[in-house]
């Protein structure tokens, strides 16, 4: 038992619900709670960091719930207590004064609490239940306006689709149980027996794939921009799409273990990289590009699990993290400021709000892989490994490297143009602008740009050693020195090139098809593929249950009464007429067998001899 | 005398001596005494948990002679499995009688007929003798009848109706299944203990098969499973709320806990044999009735699915713990937990769920999905209860419904591996179903249905409403992060069965 560890998840889960539930008593101090709760959280996230315990309680028959810490843990716990705590502050700006914080707040930190709940989790139940939790958080977030119907869906279609991968996990652990591994200790899951294995990893791969939004689940994350911008912001870098990365991450020997695990993750996560990158260039709405974006960073963080660069991924995963919290907050605050994120209206927002457009720049720099910031250090050691193990992972892997450098480029431009006369027109086309940036949203902005900026020491050598060890046993292979400079080269290239391209206005080949912006239409496929033939299945299966198999089980009563009638009607008198005729048979029996009976002894004595006299005739004959 | 026998009998003493107070003195005196004998045999369950020793065998054991000629006695006990549904019981009857301190439609019978209900379903669960469990299976279905058609709504009548005379059929045939068991013992007996310990069928395959049928289409028909349900829906929706609750929580676990109590202990040879149909007809009902449900436009009607379905993981569950060639002995324990653990699981969230359709009746005459719309708005508290319930029954981690469902899956995919796979697929239908009637009724704007004779106002939880469903939810709750103290009560029971169904 370690009660610092378990506080670590206590806190914010319990404080959240509590928060959650209190209604609207609530939302005058939700602010303060939610502060409180996460300086605190940090306390404890640091001192478990340095304490690094382990932590069991009881659950099920041999399979307790368990959190430790391990050095990815801790980088996640940091990460995510971090992130939370200055999106928190964010949101005091973002969410109205009259909507529920409370309800706001409760549920951001539930969400932040499952997911350092699934960093901790040292086995499957453990990792499940903080899984599932953030899922459902997600889906209170996601439809936090639910007034407005159209954004409820949005939260039903991420829950589903998310879930759906879910039973992956579900899986994973029946078959964990199956092949030997009592305790479901995610350490024992490599060591399960063969068959039981494979279900394992596919398991595991299905459920981390669908939660970090790669393909074929990409298209929930489209949906999650439906909530608030802290929601997204949260939701895009720490929590929620993070888990399926850092679980795959944290499966590296089960991948290994299975032999078909390594190649089909890296290759899942290179192709959505390289695809969701033309996704992401072909949106025209901010935040959509960004959430696009995210599909295709965290493929990187899943093609590193699938090469094993455990120490590529983390870096990756974290310098994403800060990055596209600070993008999201930044286009929160131009949403709210200017009521659109629409990319062309947003030309000139940089100039209008310089402050805002600095921190952008930056964390946009970041994302588009610009030397020596963080995400360009974590893009060379994954591709390094990438290169270790296949090349031809390496070459898609930089080719989409280079299409965040596209979109990125081209977002930045654009909010840097001059502001276009008569712009008044077209803003304020989905909420009234308040025309002013919060004070408190441009230091959050700026708080997690920096964080981007800064982590690209990481790729300092010796640094880059120290997180090595600090990982774990095995070190990653670190880029050589051409390979930096081919990322460098070729990362200044195209930035120049987009650059030239903006300028000249010189369309966008293929990608002017709707396809690439509805995310390849993969929500309509599923809708109609997947969901209508379900509810067809379902109409169909009430139709028969109500007209068939109702009706069979009510035809048994009117068919007994249909007898009984019959019975009533026709057996009853038949019978009643055989009886009847049978007691007219015996009485005229009767009445025959009366007649002899006359009582004159003459009479008698004739039947007694002739009965002799038959006797006798029988005797002499037998 | 035994303190079972007064957990049994007190609600019974209580109706007799309300039988002597004149209706006139107007229905409070009934709701509060209803109330007052609820709660207190709550205590005495509670009482009984606490001194409850769970090392797999029978506490509280009480043996009076009644029919000794045909070898029948009062013969009661308790043991991992009973206990926790004689708690749900309970909670469930006082969590109705908080429900009805309001103007009831004639009080007194109604109190009455409740109180006998709870004797007869907490005898259930204690009964240790064959004919004494069948006794009270039959009275459950009489006093049931009587809640549907006298204080029912809509076509109350004819689906009380139909609910008596398809379960009463159930329990026809379950009887049969008892005189066959009766008939193999040497010497005839109809007590369970004895009769386990005796294992009459050993090697009398044809025999064995037949009575296991039996018993099984008793069983099955009141759990209910596919494709004997039909009695359910309309019961469901033409019942009161507290009928539903008591239909759901604990008139459907009679069967379910047949299986555990009777089928699979008595029969331990038979039901390795015919274990793969117990399967296949689980995981029928898991898909069928989830399927269903998500047809439904009427709240109540999908509830009632969604119980099919929920009931069809336990006999999932049941059955995979047969499958005895494959699979450790862990895993089927583990199995037959979570089965256990889902019967109560879904009598405090069905509870909770129902009672809430009964609020939404109360305020507006009507169970269609489709004629409410953002309720959240109106009615707070009302729509986070039923959030709540909705994430529980679709097994969200943290309340009771995960450590039901967790238990079964695992432990369930080692003996009956495709089959679970399939039935994994419920538990993401019922989450569309459920999310998509939240949706519907409580979020988006605001619309209700014109009810003649309704305010304009929709009223948010009343505090007998809140106090009778929020109990439900805090113990759903209490399972879902702590299920410790009910897992170690069931576990060794379950143990013994398993080892039982091993021989």
């Amino acid at each position: 038992m370690s009660p610092l560890l378990w506080s670590l998840i206590a806190v914010p889960l319990g404080s959240g619900g509590l928060l959650a539930c209190s209604g609207s008593r609530g939302d005058r101090h939700a602010t303060a709670v939610g502060t409180a709760v996460m300086a605190v959280t940090l306390i404890i996230g640091v001192s478990v960091v340095v304490a690094r315990p382990e932590a069991s309680f009881p659950f099920f028959a041999g399979m307790g719930l368990s959190l430790v810490v391990d050095g990815l843990s801790a980088i996640l716990i940091v990460t995510v207590v971090a992130i939370t705590s200055v999106v928190l502050l964010y949101a005091v700006s973002e969410l109205g004064a009259r909507e529920s914080r409370a309800r706001f707040t409760g549920l951001m930190l539930l969400f932040a609490g499952a997911m350092l709940t699934t960093v901790t989790a040292s086995n499957l139940p453990t990792l499940l239940m903080g899984w599932e939790v953030m899922g459902a958080a997600s889906w209170a977030l996601i439809g936090f306006w639910w007034r407005d119907s159209e954004r409820s869906v949005s939260a039903n279609i991420a829950f589903l689709t998310t879930r759906a991968a879910d039973l992956g996990l579900y899986l994973a652990a029946g078959a964990a149980l199956a092949g030997g591994s009592g305790s479901l200790a995610l350490g024992t899951l490599p060591d399960i027996s063969q068959g039981w294995l494979e279900l394992v990893t596919a398991g595991i791969v299905v459920a981390a794939l669908g939660k970090s939004a790669q393909l074929p689940f990409h298209f929930w994350l489209s949906r999650a921009m439906s909530g608030p911008s802290a929601v997204s912001a949260l939701l895009h870098s720490a929590t929620m799409v993070a888990a399926g990365g850092y679980l795959l991450l944290r499966s590296e020997a089960l991948l290994a273990a299975s032999g078909w695990g390594e190649p089909v993750v890296a290759w899942t996560g290179v192709f959505t990289a390289f695809v969701l990158g033309l996704v992401a260039v072909a949106q025209r709405d901010l935040k959509q590009l960004l959430a696009a974006s995210t599909s295709a960073q965290l493929g990187f963080v899943v093609l590193a699990a699938g090469v094993g660069s455990l120490t590529g991924g983390t870096v990756q995963l974290v310098a994403h993290a800060a990055t596209k919290s600070a993008l999201f907050l930044v286009a929160g605050a131009w949403l709210i400021a200017l009521g659109t994120k629409e990319l062309r209206e947003l030309r000139g927002a940089a100039r209008r709000y310089r402050g805002l457009g600095v921190a952008f720049t930056l964390a946009a720099a970041s994302l588009a892989g610009i030397p020596p910031l963080s995400l360009w250090v974590a893009k060379d050691e994954v591709l390094a490994a990438a290169l270790a193990q296949a090349p031809a992972l390496y070459a898609v892997g930089t080719v989409a490297a280079l299409l965040s450098t596209v979109y990125t480029v081209k977002a930045a431009l654009l909010v840097w143009r001059p502001v276009p006369e008569r712009a008044e027109v077209t803003l304020d086309r989905e909420r009234l602008g308040t025309r002013r940036v919060a004070p408190l949203a441009e230091s959050a902005s700026w708080v997690l740009a920096s964080g981007a900026a800064l982590l690209g020491v990481l790729g300092i050598p010796s640094l880059a050693h120290s997180l090595d060890v600090f990982l774990g046993p095995e070190a990653d292979p670190s880029p050589a020195l051409w390979q930096l400079v081919v990322s460098t080269v070729a990362t200044l290239l195209v930035a120049g090139l987009v650059r030239w391209w903006a300028e000249w206005r010189i369309p966008t080949p293929l990608l002017g098809y709707r396809g690439w912006q509805e995310w390849l239409c993969v929500e309509g496929a599923v809708r109609i593929l997947l969901v209508r033939p379900v509810l067809v299945a379902a109409r169909t299966l009430a139709a028969f249950d109500d007209r068939v198999l109702d009706r069979l089980v009510s035809a048994v009563p009117v068919a007994a009464l249909w007898l009984a009638r019959l019975v009533g009607r026709r057996v009853e008198s038949w019978l009643d007429g055989s009886i009847g005729a049978l007691t007219g048979g015996v009485g005229l029996l009767g009445s025959l067998a009366r007649r002899p009976q006359t009582g004159q002894l003459h009479q008698y004595y004739v039947q007694a001899a002739v009965a002799l006299a038959l006797l006798a005739v029988l005797v002499v004959l037998g | 005398m035994n303190v079972l026998s007064l957990i049994v009998f007190l609600p019974l003493v209580a109706a007799a001596a309300l039988a002597f107070v004149p209706a006139r003195l107007g229905d409070r005196v009934f709701t509060w005494s209803w109330g007052a004998a609820a709660a207190a045999d709550l205590v005495l369950v509670v009482a009984m948990w606490i001194g409850f020793d769970a090392d797999g065998g029978i506490s509280y054991e009480q043996r009076l002679r009644w029919m000794p000629s045909v070898g029948i006695d009062y013969h009661v006990g308790i043991d991992g499995l009973a206990l926790p549904l004689v708690a749900v019981t309970a909670v469930l009857f006082l969590a109705c009688a908080i429900y009805s301190q309001r103007r009831l439609r004639s009080a007194k019978p109604f109190v009455l007929l409740f109180l006998c209900l709870q004797t007869v379903s907490l005898g259930l669960f204690t009964a240790l003798d064959l004919i004494l469990f069948f006794v009270y299976f039959d009275l459950s279905i009489v006093g049931m009848y009587f809640v549907i058609a006298a204080w029912g709504h809509g076509n109350a009548r004819k689906s009380a109706l139909k609910f008596f005379l398809y379960t009463f059929v159930g329990s026809l045939v379950l009887l049969l299944g008892f005189i066959g068991l009766y008939l193999a013992a040497e010497p005839h007996t109809f007590d369970i203990v004895e009769l386990a310990r005796a294992n009459p069928l050993a090697g009398r395959e044809t025999y064995g098969a037949v009575v296991l049928l039996a018993i099984g289409l008793g069983f099955a028909i009141k759990t209910p499973t596919v494709p004997f349900h039909t009695w359910l829906p309309p019961a469901h929706t033409d019942a009161p709320a507290t009928g539903s609750v008591i239909l759901a929580g604990v008139l459907l676990k009679m069967g379910t806990y047949g299986f555990v109590r009777i089928a699979m202990p008595l029969l331990p040879q038979s039901w390795r044999e015919y274990a793969w149909i117990v399967v296949i007809v689980g995981v029928v009902s898991v898909l069928y009735g989830a399927l269903v449900a998500l047809a439904q436009e009427d709240f109540k009607r999908m509830i009632a699915y969604t119980s099919v379905n929920h009931m069809g993981y336990v006999v999932l569950a049941v059955g995979a713990a047969g499958l005895i060639a494959e699979g450790d002995e862990q895993a089927r324990s583990l199995a037959v937990t979570g089965a256990v653990t889902q019967m109560v699981s879904h009598g405090l969230l069905t509870g909770a769920l129902f009672l809430i359709a009964g609020v939404l009746f109360d305020r507006r005459a009507s169970y269609d999905m489709g004629s409410y719309s953002g309720l959240a708005g109106r009615a707070p508290v009302l729509a986070g209860a039923t959030a709540l319930a909705a994430f529980g029954s679709l097994g969200l981690p943290g309340l009771s419904g995960f450590v039901a469902e967790f238990q079964i899956f695992t432990g369930s995919l080692a003996s009956a591996s495709v089959p679970t796979a399939l039935a994994l697929l419920g538990i993401l239908i019922t989450a569309g179903l459920l999310l998509r009637a939240f949706h519907r009724m409580f979020l988006g704007a605001e619309r209700l249905p014109d009810t003649p004779g309704s305010t304009r106002r929709f009223e948010d939880l009343r505090s007998r409403e809140l106090f009778s469903v929020l109990p439900l939810l805090v113990l759903a709750v209490v399972i879902g992060l702590l299920p410790r103290f009910l897992l170690d009560v069931v576990e060794p029971s379950v143990t013994s069965v398993i080892g039982v169904i091993g021989r």
